[in-house]
């Protein structure tokens, strides 16, 4: 058996695009070569902006949408065109929850029927042992029986998240995409759901594809981190390293970037110019136009994601490869 | 010197009490948070300070500006403060413009509405704010349309319809909650420069401490419709002692240190229709004792310039306290 539940290689995703109504459609490529994989109970967090193609990613993964170049496997085997009966019972084993728990739940089912849902259409167990299931899951994430049998509208923003997290459960899944699961949540009802998330991740041994723009959420619940930008990842380690040193010029501007109560504001790297647009992608490294350590070289070549240390990969001319201490203080 | 001061004020919808009873004072160019999650009261203090909230509001107590209370003022003369003294701004700018009308007729007619400028003035004054709030080419950028603006340039543009008037105090109401984290940083050194530049006063109102800290000379905490805390922004952070707003430090995860597992408030924030007795907060207190659960602590100072609403602070040793949470979880 791998280490690896899914492995994702040279993932491409082109959307068609029109500017006008009659102009000729374009192609914008929102995922633009990710390779990726995630260890079997492991977290994999995915960081960026807005545009960066985390969310695609996520979604490519799980086969909602078909790549345009690429190929991925889950458990060692080639996951089947999306749409195939293999591939609804492979879903079964992956699930994916995201960030606005009310759009994913139906207004209309009690909780407890749309926790029971994926039983059903995955075939799983007969009436009774769906009963059984259902009671253990809302026990498991910390909810009342009483809330099964509500709506919706009558939960809190906390308790819906943790019904739709009972229902992605509901077919025992191995793995696990969370696209910005508490970003809509408050900072205390936050810090509950995360710790759900572990709890149930260890329990039931879930890997999980952990992505959000909240880099204090993404550190302190990953064990990888994966830096997007414009498509492709930039940069790519454990946890720890990524950010106690960034080494991208990126990533240390996104780790500068986050407000920390009682670090003043004049410390911090401010990148100039706005999040990049896919479809006006600039030329060599997509990241030059902000960067503060941009050469000719960066304008007109694409760096390539190498490996800098055993476990440590980054994108970028500038920073050193097979050395454990880059140094970009000697490019300003 | 104080410009606006808030005395006793309390909102209720439907005869359900959201805001009971406010004192809040703002000096001239001071940089005030307001702090709290979802549903606190930190913007319907501010809604209903301006008289933006609808007419079903019962509104009671004072806001005060220059001897004059705004919740009794009669409509024109409330005109006559809203943009032109005191401006807001809120979180998402690209609902709060008009999608159809290109952006420097709007911030010319917020010229024209507050400072009575006409003609070339007009539109020289709003290629000056938008060059003041960071937007390049600004001349030719006042042409262009919301939708040709990214999301940070947006929320410029609304900072700088919001400078229009010349107001002494913006209140920005989650300013920076819709944007990207490197976007957001340009925003936040946005609003500090434009402090240091025009003496404006600022009431930032945001659930991000860490924004808070940055922008903030002092901050208030607020929790179900009441100021529970507040003081200096380094003191309070340094040393919260209201347990609520421990909770809340506690519960931000960190970029430093050794990963660990987050350290929640339990519970949920409290239904107004359904208030616990005592303390809105004992039900998820940790040092909730006897008396909380009757008693409602009153907002009185602590030392100096720090006031709490607490029955049993926690002590001024946040360290060991701390440690002690951790260890328990």
């Amino acid at each position: 058996m791998s280490a690896d539940i899914i492995t994702a290689q040279g993932l491409v995703k082109d959307y068609a695009s029109r500017r006008g109504m009659f102009a000729p459609p374009t192609t914008v490529r929102a995922v633009d070569g990710v390779s990726l994989s995630v260890e079997r109970a492991s977290t994999l967090g995915i960081v960026g902006e807005s545009g960066s193609g985390k969310s695609t990613t996520g979604r490519l993964l799980l086969g909602i949408e078909p790549s345009s170049k690429g190929s991925i496997s889950f458990d060692g085997r080639p996951i089947p065109a999306a749409g195939t009966s293999e591939w609804r019972r492979l879903r079964a084993r992956m699930q994916l929850i995201y960030q606005d728990p009310l759009a994913a739940l139906d207004r209309r089912l009690t909780i407890a029927d749309q926790v029971r849902e994926p039983l059903d259409v995955h075939n799983i167990g007969d009436a009774a042992e769906r009963r059984e299931r259902v009671h253990e899951l809302l026990a498991a994430v910390g909810l009342r029986p009483d809330h099964g049998r509500s709506y919706p509208h009558e939960l809190s923003g906390g308790q819906r998240q943790r019904a739709v997290l009972a229902r992605a459960l509901a077919s025992r899944p191995e793995f696990l995409v969370c696209d910005e699961p508490v970003s809509a949540l408050d900072v205390s009802i936050q810090a509950q759901v995360v710790n759900l998330l572990t709890d149930l991740q260890e329990r039931f041994s879930i890997a999980m594809l952990f992505i959000s723009h909240d880099l204090k959420v993404v550190r302190n619940i990953s064990d990888r981190v994966a830096v997007m930008y414009l498509g492709r990842i930039v940069e790519e380690g454990s946890s720890e390293d990524i950010f106690r040193e960034p080494l991208h010029p990126y990533t240390q501007a996104l780790v500068s970037s986050v407000p920390q109560p009682g670090t003043p504001l004049k410390e911090r790297i401010i990148l100039q110019g706005e999040p990049p647009n896919p479809a006006n992608r600039p030329s060599g490294c997509a990241f030059h136009p902000r960067c503060r350590f941009a050469t000719a070289r960066c304008r007109s070549e694409t760096p390539a994601l190498k490996q800098t240390t055993d476990d440590r990969s980054v994108a970028c001319h500038l920073v050193a490869v097979s050395t454990a201490q880059p140094s970009l203080e000697g490019v300003v | 010197m104080s410009l606006v001061e808030i005395t006793g004020l309390t909102v209720a919808f439907d005869g359900v009490r959201v805001l009971h009873g406010i004192d809040l004072t703002i000096g001239k160019g001071e940089a005030v948070g307001l702090v709290g999650e979802s549903g606190c009261g930190k913007s319907v203090t501010w809604l209903a300070a301006l008289g933006l909230l609808p007419q079903k509001a019962r509104i009671g107590g004072r806001v005060m500006m220059e001897g004059a209370d705004l919740l009794t003022m009669p409509r024109s003369e409330i005109e006559k403060v809203r943009g032109a003294r005191i401006a807001m701004i809120f979180q998402d700018p690209s609902s709060a413009l008009n999608p159809i009308i290109r952006v420097g007729r709007q911030i010319e007619e917020a010229i024209a509405l507050h400072r009575g400028l006409t003609g070339a003035s007009v539109r020289a004054e709003a290629k000056r704010l938008l060059d003041l709030v960071g937007i390049p080419d600004a001349s030719r950028r006042l042409d262009n349309y919301p939708h040709e603006f990214s999301g940070g340039q947006n929320q410029r543009v609304m900072i700088a319809m919001a400078l229009a008037g010349n107001p002494d105090l913006l209140v920005a109401d989650e300013p920076t909650t819709a944007l990207d984290a490197t976007i957001q940083a340009q925003i936040l050194d946005l609003i500090v420069r434009l402090r240091n530049e025009t003496g404006l006063a600022l009431v930032f109102i945001s659930h991000d401490l860490g924004a808070v800290s940055q922008v903030c000379e002092r901050a208030c905490v607020m929790y179900a419709g009441r100021i529970i805390e507040s003081g200096p922004t380094a003191e309070l952070f340094r040393q919260p002692r209201h347990p609520y707003t421990n909770g809340l430090f506690e519960a931000l995860p960190r970029l430093d240190g050794p990963r660990r597992r987050f350290v929640p408030i339990e519970g949920t924030v409290p239904d107004p229709r359904h208030m616990p007795a005592g303390c809105a907060f004992s039900p998820r207190c940790r040092s909730a004792r006897e008396n909380c659960h009757h008693t409602q602590p009153a907002l009185a100072t602590l030392s100096g310039t720090r006031q709490i609403a607490c029955l049993h602070p926690l002590s001024d040793s946040p360290a060991s306290e701390r440690q002690r949470d951790f260890a328990v979880a």
